[in-house]
């Protein structure tokens, strides 16, 4: 089914819930992989589009689920702003075609590596409406930026994959796209010295919104990229201050121009370097000094992409490799983003919860989803 | 303000249930005596009182789930408090009450700069977070205008905000990770020194949940290098429409300020004759913060005046010291102060589109002559957060009850305009009765099921956030 409005949407919903239909949620497709395969009725939710509202002066936009993200971005662009959390686009990991929705980002909680500085697409999120599992219409939250009116269901429907209701409409919190970008770049690190190459660039006071590491590969030696944003005298400055700050770990060079139209983030972002590997792809989210550490744990046949600093691990590896198993003793969690279906199952996509908390997690779906037919299993 | 009426067999067993914590909490921890209570029986709302039947002090995480599993066998109402100091009345007890305060609680248990965290007890107050980790030249970014008193956990209860949070966000956009004790006495970790959940944000919801899913004992911080410097330019507006549309100008340029801050004539006045700050007799004044280095502050700074002057201030004050900086903000940070000096107020929290500035100025202007009573406005300009403060006579039969419908008309105001009912202080017992102003039945039921999840019997601090019509059932059947 394809509703053209959110009514049609919960008449929809009310129905399957009625009958027990299970119903698969979808909006673009291109991250159709990420989670366990669903079976079920289709729901296809890119009938709802549009930008209901937009200001530019009050920093914020509204619009429906289904709208592609690429207008998002476009309407965003030509008043000069953007989306703070950089989203992944996952069409290289996958092999996946189609036209990303804004409704995809937000039920994944896609983020990029603006991630360690503008916060997660949860952070930036403001105000959703989402159709729950008995096709009632809830809306959270609301069109403006400082909001504690109730609890926060806007943060636990980011992240749901579509399990505790079907978003209908997202309200997010914009930024000013910064008139200049530089990234300091320091070539042949090892990852453990580029994550303390990371880690002092943070720890500095110039506002690095871009920390990430690519080993060697491709013809190209290693490189830590580090990235800054901003009016043009401030990233001079900037950039100039880390370069010398980072002298100490190699050589250094500084690459002047904006993140976004740059090829190197966009390659970062999209975790190009473990997409384009074959085995299974996992990512794992630790504290940044953990990431080198994680990275000694995987062995050297893993092919290895880190970002945040160090905390955000991608890793491509032999098919099957267990690699929550060799995280033991480090915290954070572990996503199995691409494998055989064989594999999802053995393994689980999400990180196993605590019992306590996996409880909690079990009660809230069986409250918003009562006859468990909203993408039932996606999350294991 | 209704609330439940008072479980007659719980008052009943006052000395067995007192008992029953004396048996393992040191004396000094364990307040049941009314003389003693009387301390715990508002916070910051203090239009309201209430006495609980005792107050417990656990000095430990495992304290604290021995004390709620105490009240979960005896199915005694558990009211959580950090440091009192909600406005909106969210540790107000009820006389059937224990009160489960965690100001004992406020160690540092670890730094980390490399990682940039701090990890903390959650009685500990929110200045001390930072004054904890200055010395390197690190901050915590979340700074109510209460920061020397209020305590991470009531912080993390409201999702409290601050002046700075245009640019680094409110305590959610902070928080990394709870160590917190469900109603049952179960003791769980969610998140923690990395990002992100693995599954369901329940770490998003928890933050602003007002103390009715766990009492959170252990937060994780993100904390953040201090930029090299900051400047304030205070700006003195004639019209308060002018000064509105110079911060949606400032915003639109791509510039974003640290913070954007407005008063208007009424509160300049009041701040004046309390804080001596030298502020100009305005009508509206923005001060506005930009960070950085010494040139990115002039560059950014710059971009600001010709912006503001395009306006024609009657008053740009630059900063040239950081004494001067200090004047700038002296008057701002002394304004509930002031006021408090003059006068008996309430403060509201709505927040509103920023372009609905000027209307809402207006209407409450309308609202304060047809209710007879003055309003001052401070607030958070750029993120549209406005706290008026409706100044009333408490001494005046029926000047407070007046002050509340008018409060009520402002908020509901802020709601038809496209914001909500509170930006940064919490629903409490103060706007829960407004709540099907912004939400309907539906949307408040997602909400309450959140509640059953973590707390089926509803002892948790129950009678806060949703009208009492709405959770009678529950509250009754459990």
């Amino acid at each position: 089914m394809k509703p053209k409005s959110e009514t049609e949407l919960a008449d929809a919903v009310r129905v399957s819930a009625a009958k027990g239909t299970r119903l698969q949620i979808r909006g673009g497709g291109t991250r159709a992989g990420l989670g366990h395969s669903v079976t079920g009725e289709l729901v296809d939710v890119t009938g709802l589009k549009g930008i209901s509202l937009y200001e530019p002066g009050a920093l914020t936009i509204v619009a429906a689920a289904g709208t592609p993200l690429e207008t998002i971005e476009k309407t965003l662009a030509k008043e000069g702003q953007r989306l703070p959390f950089e989203p992944m686009d996952h069409r290289a990991l996958y092999g996946t075609n189609g036209k990303p929705t804004i409704g995809g980002v937000v039920a994944a909680n896609i983020s990029g590596p603006r991630r360690i500085q503008a916060g997660a697409c949860r952070d930036s999120l403001i105000g959703v409406r989402f159709v729950d599992g008995e096709g009632t219409i809830v809306k959270n939250g609301g069109r403006v930026m400082k909001n504690v009116t109730g609890y926060d269901l806007v943060k636990l429907m980011a992240g749901s994959h579509g399990t505790l209701g079907v978003l209908t409409e997202v309200a997010f919190k914009v930024l000013p796209m910064p008139e200049a970008g530089a990234t300091v770049i320091i070539e042949g690190l090892d990852y453990k010295n580029a994550c303390k190459a990371m880690s002092a660039a943070l720890t500095a006071p110039y506002d690095v919104n871009g920390a990430a590491h690519l080993p060697e590969g491709a013809g190209k030696p290693a490189r830590t990229c580090i990235r800054v944003e901003g009016f043009e005298g401030s990233v001079k400055y900037r950039s100039a201050r880390l370069k010398e700050l980072l002298a100490e770990f190699g050589d250094v060079s500084v690459e002047a121009g904006l993140a976004d139209s740059g090829r190197l983030w966009q390659q970062i972002r999209d975790a190009e370097s473990v997409a384009a590997g074959e085995g299974d792809v996992w990512r794992m989210s630790v504290k940044p000094s953990d990431g080198a550490r994680l990275a000694d744990a995987l062995g050297s046949d893993a092919q290895l992409q880190f970002d945040w600093g160090g905390g955000l691990v991608w890793a491509c590896v032999s098919e099957g490799t267990n690699v929550r198993a060799l995280m033991k003793g480090i915290d954070g969690h572990a996503t199995l983003i691409r494998s055989s279906d064989a594999t999802a199952r053995e393994l689980g996509v999400f990180h196993p919860e605590p019992a306590p908390l996996a409880k909690i997690s079990a009660g809230l779906r069986s409250r918003f989803d009562p006859h468990g037919i909203l993408n039932p299993g996606r999350m294991g | 303000m209704e609330m439940p009426v008072p479980d007659q067999e719980v008052l009943d067993r006052k000395a067995s249930i007192v008992a029953r914590f004396e048996e393992f909490l040191p004396a000094e921890a364990v307040i049941s005596d009314p003389n003693e209570t009387r301390a715990y029986e508002c916070d910051a709302l203090t239009a309201y009182r209430c006495q609980p039947l005792a107050v417990v002090l656990p000095g430990s995480t495992e304290e604290v789930a021995a004390c709620l599993k105490i009240c979960h066998a005896e199915g005694v109402p558990v009211v959580p408090r950090g440091a009192g100091t909600s406005l909106a009345g969210g540790s107000l007890p009820t006389s059937d009450s224990i009160v489960i305060g965690v100001s004992r609680m406020n160690a540092v248990l670890e730094t980390d700069y490399e990682n940039r965290f701090i990890k903390v007890q959650t009685g500990r107050t929110n200045l001390s977070v930072t004054g904890a980790v200055e010395e390197n030249e690190f901050f915590y970014a979340p700074d109510p205008s209460s920061q020397l008193a209020c305590a991470i956990a009531g912080n993390i209860a409201m999702n409290s905000g601050g002046a700075h949070c245009l640019k680094y966000g409110v305590t959610t956009n902070n928080l990394m990770g709870v160590r917190m004790v469900t109603m049952q006495g179960e003791i769980v970790d969610i998140g923690g020194a990395f990002l992100d959940a693995a599954v369901y944000d329940l770490l998003g919801v928890i933050c602003g949940s007002e103390g009715q899913l766990g009492i959170v004992t252990e937060a994780t911080l993100r904390i953040l290098r201090k930029p090299e410097g900051a400047r304030p330019v205070l700006l003195g507006f004639d019209r308060s429409e002018v000064a509105g549309a110079c911060v949606a100008d400032i915003i639109k340029a791509g510039v974003l300020p640290v913070a954007i801050e407005f008063m208007d004539r009424p509160c300049i006045r009041a701040t004046e004759d309390f804080a001596h700050a030298g502020y100009p007799d305005v009508e509206a004044l923005l001060i506005v913060e930009v960070e950085g280095s010494e040139a990115e502050i002039v560059e950014q700074l710059e971009k600001i005046k010709t912006i503001a002057r395009k306006h024609n201030p009657s008053e740009l004050r630059e900063s040239a010291s950081a004494e001067e900086s200090a004047a700038i903000w002296k008057g701002r940070k002394a304004a509930f102060g002031a006021m408090g000096q003059i006068n008996d107020y309430i403060c509201l929290d709505g927040t509103i589109p920023v372009s609905q500035l000027p209307l809402v100025l207006r209407r409450m202007e309308e609202l304060s002559k047809e209710y007879g009573l003055d309003v001052a406005n401070v607030f958070h300009a750029g993120d549209g957060n406005l706290h008026p403060l409706i100044l009333f006579d408490a001494n005046k039969p029926g000047d407070l009850e007046t002050c509340e419908a008018m409060g009520a008309e402002i908020l509901k105001l802020c709601v038809e305009v496209g914001g909500c009912l509170t930006g940064e202080h919490g629903v409490g017992v103060e706007k829960r009765d407004l709540m099907l102003t912004q939400y309907n039945e539906g949307d408040l039921e997602a909400q309450v099921r959140v509640k059953d999840v973590f707390d089926g019997k509803w002892l948790l601090n129950p009678a806060k956030v949703f009208p009492l019509i709405t959770t009678r059932a529950r509250r009754e059947a459990a």
